[in-house]
């Protein structure tokens, strides 16, 4: 991929990520927030393109697997933590009365 | 084109659609839950789609998938049991802690690929080429230590591990951090001219430059700093995707950046400050000792929980107005148990809920949730503000600016034109309170001084378990 191309990847995806929100009822910002946290551990995915690479360099692999577990920590807990937040408002229809 | 290509092409292409669905999702309550998931499904489907095309070009050594599994079941199970394990009330140091997690990832990434360039994609080893390689990996190294540093301080800071030193609310931490800044961009200079080794100087500064930026901000304004180191982490993300050359990242990393900032801009708002004023004027209470903003309570009305049960049973309409004091309080399931007896009385019962009720936007309501209160009777601000005046009583249980006439009326309160709600409008306001302390911000708070306020001295959990109890002995709720 030219340089050029990837900027032009770089605008458009900016400019979805400021199209995507638009109006938040103030409800959903903390479960959005910690959501959107878990997408930006998506760095898993350079984590796992550098122990691919590494071909037998120990430390870099190490660096690769650190990088992975912390990448995967945000993108695991993130997921869970959001799920529980929003399980608790689908929850409500059977409590009414 | 080979096989392996276009199925990655198509995967990261739908990866992509399903991750901005999913982020759209997300902020709807109604699709709020499956958003998630089907972000989740995306993440798992990009990483599918990575390892296929590797073992269907290069091929991944046993050596690397070692360490891939040793990686992931370490952060997986972490993440995992500390998403299952934390309490609700402490969800915005939480969600800080991963955000830090995901900035040093790219900090990783970005320093293995500096130390030990790649090999493959570079051999054609021309300038530009490597300019933009150094470039990114800078940029990554920077957003991702200021990312992690940052993150970790608010998160200290929101358990209570960090207070806020008294030199750093003084002009002299500008000059610090300028100091710190002057020198990233020095090391970055020094990257791009060829010298490896100031890598290092790079990680120590930025770092320590997320520290110097977050460690003045006030409590008060965490919320909206861990908001903008999540856009943080997204940018960190599509930095790295520059430097491993993946569109995904970029598209994955750029969306969160800028839907992180759009998230923060609306979080100001509700809280009357701007983002230049959060990260720049240090705490809010450190401004208002400085200034007269404070003052003393000259007509308080304190009350016995008793008399207040009294008011409580002859209304016909009570709006609950919740703060963070009741989560930490943990009373939220008490005031359940009480506001259930209210109803069985035929009493109607509303909880407003300030914007920035909790510690974060919509913390409120995932606590009152959790305490199973219905949906329905959560009403925003703007929504339950014109019912105040047809108000019997209103229960304010730990929240107090959001709650200050002075926001309305005193055009030299720090707190003027923030939006609050309108409880002095009601006919009797309750203020449950440990003592008179003043809120978040630091100022004094002009409804407890108003004729129609009185005060219930005492913590929400007890005095809310002392309430069901004189309830009990009125008769009220027991049919």
């Amino acid at each position: 991929m030219s340089f050029i191309s990837l900027l032009w990847v770089l605008l458009l995806g900016s400019l979805l990520g400021l199209e995507l929100i638009g109006k938040v009822p103030p409800t959903l910002h903390t479960p959005l927030m910690s959501g959107a946290n878990a997408i930006s551990g998506i760095t898993m995915l350079a984590a796992l393109t550098l122990i691919v690479k590494a071909e037998g360099n120990v430390p870099l692999l190490i660096i690769g697997s650190v990088s992975l577990g912390f990448a995967l920590f945000n993108v695991v807990g993130g997921f869970f933590v959001t799920d529980r937040m929003l399980a608790m408002f689908s929850r409500k229809p059977s409590n009414k009365k | 084109m080979n096989l392996p290509v276009i199925i990655k092409f198509v995967i990261d292409l739908l990866a992509v659609l399903l991750l901005a669905l999913g982020i759209k999702g997300l902020s709807k309550v109604k699709s709020a839950r499956d958003a998630n998931r089907l972000a989740a499904f995306a993440m798992s489907l990009s990483v599918v789609g990575l390892l296929s095309y590797y073992l269907g070009t290069s091929g991944i050594a046993i050596q690397s998938w070692i360490w891939i599994i040793i990686g992931s079941i370490i952060g997986s199970l972490f993440g995992a049991i500390l998403a299952k394990k934390v309490p609700m009330t402490s969800m915005p140091e939480t969600v800080a802690l991963f955000n830090g997690c995901g900035g040093m990832s790219s900090l990783l990434v970005a320093l293995g690929v500096a130390i030990f360039p790649i090999s493959g994609g570079q051999e054609n080893f021309d300038f530009f080429k490597s300019l933009i390689n150094e470039v990114s990996i800078s940029v990554s190294i920077f957003v991702g230590a200021i990312t992690f540093t940052g993150s970790i301080v608010a998160m200290a800071k929101l358990q209570g591990w960090l207070s806020t030193p008294g030199w750093t609310q003084s002009k002299v931490r500008h000059f610090v951090n300028i100091v710190f800044a002057v020198a990233s961009l020095i090391a970055f200079f020094d990257l791009i001219n060829g010298n490896t080794s100031s890598i290092w100087l790079l990680v120590i500064v930025s770092s320590l430059l997320g520290i110097g930026v977050t460690l003045p901000i006030g409590g008060a304004d965490m919320p909206v700093v861990i908001s903008l180191l999540n856009s943080y982490s997204g940018i960190a993300a599509a930095a790295a995707g520059f430097v491993v050359d993946s569109q995904l990242l970029i598209v994955a990393g750029a969306m969160v950046g800028a839907a992180g900032l759009i998230l923060t801009q609306v979080m100001c708002k509700g809280m009357n400050r701007s983002l230049v004023s959060v990260l720049f004027g240090g705490s809010l209470s450190a401004q208002i000792t400085a200034s007269s903003g404070s003052g003393e309570y000259t007509n308080i009305t304190s009350c016995s929980v008793e008399e207040c049960a009294l008011t409580l049973e002859a209304a016909n309409k009570v709006i609950i107005v919740p703060g963070y004091g009741l989560a930490v309080a943990q009373a939220q399931h008490t005031l359940r148990e009480v506001t259930k007896k209210l109803e069985q009385n035929g009493i109607e019962v509303v909880y407003a809920i300030h914007p920035v009720a909790g510690r974060m936007p919509g913390h409120m309501n995932v606590l009152l949730a959790e305490a199973d209160v219905p949906y329905e009777q959560l009403k925003e601000m703007d929504v339950v503000n014109p019912d105040f005046p047809a108000t019997d009583v209103v229960l304010v249980l730990g929240a107090n600016d959001v709650v200050n006439p002075q926001a309305k009326n005193d055009s030299s309160s720090p707190l003027y034109g923030m939006p609050v709600l309108d409880v002095q409008e009601a006919r009797t306001v309750f203020v449950i309170k440990r003592g008179m302390s003043a809120g978040y911000s630091g100022i004094k708070n002009d409804l407890f001084d108003l004729p129609n306020t009185s005060m219930v001295f005492g913590d929400a959990k007890k005095v809310l378990n002392d309430l069901i109890g004189e309830l009990k002995d009125l008769g009220v709720g027991e049919k």
